[in-house]
């Protein structure tokens, strides 16, 4: 497939403050790329370079394989949807949605049929001839994506689109944009602070923290292999559980050995053939930490824990206790035996458990 | 009972407020009739003869209505040695007045727009440099502005005086856009640019709709300081091209003899009446709250 966006070695700096550092993304055509990470960490930043609305400092942007590095945002072929909507307050929906049209000089004709179409795809006919103001805030959701569509770009922005919903609305209009998507083929770049928005939609996720792109890959690959100590928080909730601990190779396997509360330190075979230094944090998943009475992976090994907190949620009960001088959750079934101060069998599955270097953060399997 | 005592206590409260209610409109109407006083005296001064006001009360009404006096006012009473009364300045002023306002609005308009949306290295410096000319009094540039008058050729005219008002009125229409202006969130320029719209355009089509009751409130403001100004008026001005601020003063200062109250006060109230005519007719076209809805409700 066509690569449709290619961004090499961008640099962004206001002043002497470096905002984005070396960033090096491409995507293809229909692919869905999501920028995820903290507040301050240039994903906006880096979206509004990609419109063209920040002048770059350095590196390359090719779009549609055209160099759009120093081409204004009119002449990018993009269409971008804001957190605010920046509806244009004193037009009609309509002219909302067509000012781009007018401004290009396009005629009235197409300009009608476009709207039509738009405005049919989105179920907004009935408030063509309303103002924004008179809009709820889904409705301006809508209205804001009808300006984008219409336009048929080569490549769509997000600036954290969903964020000024209320949650009902957020997940609605989430799984609005993924049939948007499917249904359009096109390619779009999305910029969220929220990682379920992030792994729901994304074909491919940047985690950026500081300017600085953490990790790329698939929904999946971050998940199962986050490159570093950040990555693993970040993604995931509840977050995933680092533990510090020690390792001791063996003849079939790495013993791992976590510190108790009290008593023994817990000691976990990972089967496969590692090589890891001694000291290392070892990175499992809630839903990896199991009751034992119910059957799990071939890698699961029982051992016992005294839970601290239950909090049910309603499809699962998470239940916290401590270990390695951490906070550990497991994600054990709704019906669970669990209780505070009582010690439960927990079945521990290493098979898609990750380690890092405590000083660099890096993983290390 | 309880019910008795429960029922007797908010009554008395409630004659106290009323009291107190009653109290504090008899101290609002005493003020109102302080701040009419003047206004009271001007135009009763202005409608009787001279001989009722040399024979009469000041707070007196006029025994008889008589115009006269405004019509003498209006085309008659001599400003110095011309007597054709303050009618030809009112002209003068209207045609002063009404380009710098518009001109010092439009490019106000302009400026704030640049300095809240376009952003550029030095803005912030440029912002306080015109902000500091609206405290630059006026009396200190009179004689370099003389000078640039001069140079420029248009010293003593109605051109002249429009460009003073303009120059000097931009400090504060560039203020009151700015201040306008930041409050409208930056993304609406930049999905304006990405629609494919300039600079002019998304002035134009985005922001100058959305900005009337700024203009409304900068209309006010630049109207009544130009239309009032009698310092520029008085210093840039030559025969012919007074304004009527000037033409007040030497009714009023320049006449030998009986002075006229009557016909003084009638010139002043026709002086007064634009400004007075543009607090009602604009003021009500001060809605606030257009641009609700342009952002999260």
């Amino acid at each position: 497939m066509a690569q449709i966006l290619e961004i090499a070695n961008l640099y962004k700096s206001y002043g002497p403050v470096e905002i984005l550092k070396d960033i090096n993304v491409s995507i293809n055509e229909g692919d869905f790329l999501v920028l995820v990470g903290p507040s301050g960490c240039g994903k906006s930043t880096l979206l509004n370079c990609i419109a063209g609305l920040e002048p770059i400092t350095g590196g390359q942007m090719h779009i549609g394989g055209r160099d759009m590095t120093n081409v204004s945002p009119k002449d990018r072929d993009i269409a971008m949807v804001f957190q605010s909507y920046a509806l244009y307050p004193t037009m009609t929906v309509a002219k909302n949605i067509t000012f781009g049209m007018k401004v290009r000089g396009i005629d009235q004709a197409t300009q009608d049929e476009k709207l039509a179409y738009v405005a049919q795809q989105l179920q907004i006919e009935p408030l063509l001839n309303r103002k924004p103001g008179q809009l709820s805030g889904g409705q301006r959701q809508r209205v804001a994506m009808g300006r984008a569509l219409v336009r048929d770009p080569k490549l769509f922005l997000f600036d954290e689109p969903l964020s000024n919903l209320d949650a009902k609305l957020r997940v609605e209009m989430r799984t609005e944009i993924k049939a948007l998507h499917q249904r359009l083929g096109a390619s779009m770049v999305y910029v969220t602070h929220d990682q379920i928005e992030a792994m729901t939609l994304a074909t491919k996720i940047v985690v950026m923290k500081d300017g600085i792109i953490q990790q790329i890959g698939t929904p999946a690959e971050i998940y199962n292999r986050p490159a570093n100590l950040f990555v693993a928080d970040f993604m995931g909730s509840p977050a995933m559980n680092l533990i510090p601990a020690k390792t001791r190779a063996n003849g079939n396997g790495t013993h791992i050995e976590i510190a108790r509360k009290s008593g023994e330190p817990m000691v976990l075979t990972d089967t496969k053939n590692l090589s890891l230094p001694e000291d290392v944090i070892i990175g499992v998943r809630p839903e990896n930490i199991a009751d034992a009475a119910v059957p799990t992976g071939p890698d699961a090994q029982v051992a016992e824990c005294v839970i601290d907190i239950v909090e049910p949620a309603g499809a699962d009960t998470f239940a916290v206790m401590e270990l390695g001088g951490k906070h550990v959750t497991a994600r054990l079934h709704a019906e669970t035996t669990a209780a505070p101060g009582v010690a439960q069998r927990l079945a521990f599955d290493l098979g898609k458990a990750s380690y890092f270097a405590p000083d660099t953060g890096l993983r290390l399997n | 009972m309880a019910d008795l005592s429960s029922t007797s206590v908010p009554a008395e409260s409630q004659a106290g407020k009323i009291a107190l209610r009653w109290l504090l409109y008899l101290l609002l109407g005493v003020f109102v009739l302080f701040y009419l006083m003047p206004l009271f005296v001007m135009i009763t001064t202005s409608l009787k003869s001279l001989d009722e006001i040399r024979t009469g009360d000041l707070i007196s009404l006029p025994r008889e209505v008589t115009f006269d006096a405004w019509r003498t006012a209006w085309s008659g009473a001599c400003t110095g040695i011309q007597c054709e009364g303050v009618r030809p300045f009112f002209w003068n002023s209207v045609l002063i007045a009404i380009p710098a306002v518009a001109i010092s609005t439009l490019v106000g308009a302009l400026n704030g727009y640049v300095v809240a949306q376009w952003r550029f290295r030095g803005a912030n410096i440029f912002f306080s440099l015109m902000l500091f000319g609206c405290f630059i009094p006026f009396q200190v540039v009179l004689l370099p502005m003389a000078r640039v008058l001069g140079i420029m050729g248009i010293a003593g005219t109605i051109p002249g005086l429009i460009f003073v008002h303009v120059i000097y009125g931009l400090g504060f229409t560039t203020l009151f856009f700015r201040n306008y202006y930041v409050s409208i969130p930056s993304e609406l320029t930049k999905a304006a640019k990405v629609d494919g719209a300039g600079f002019f355009r998304i002035f134009w089509s985005i922001f100058l709709p959305l900005s009337l009751p700024i203009i409304v409130v900068t209309v006010i403001w630049q109207f009544t300081q130009i239309w009032n100004d009698f310092l520029f008026g008085v210093s840039f001005s030559q025969a012919g091209t007074q304004p009527v601020t000037v033409a007040l003063n030497n009714i009023v200062n320049s006449t030998t003899g009986v002075k006229e109250y009557n016909v003084d006060m009638a010139a002043a109230i026709i002086a007064a009446l634009p400004t007075l005519f543009v607090y009602v007719v604009a003021g009500k076209y001060f809605v606030r709250g257009l641009t609700a809805g342009s952002v999260k409700g």
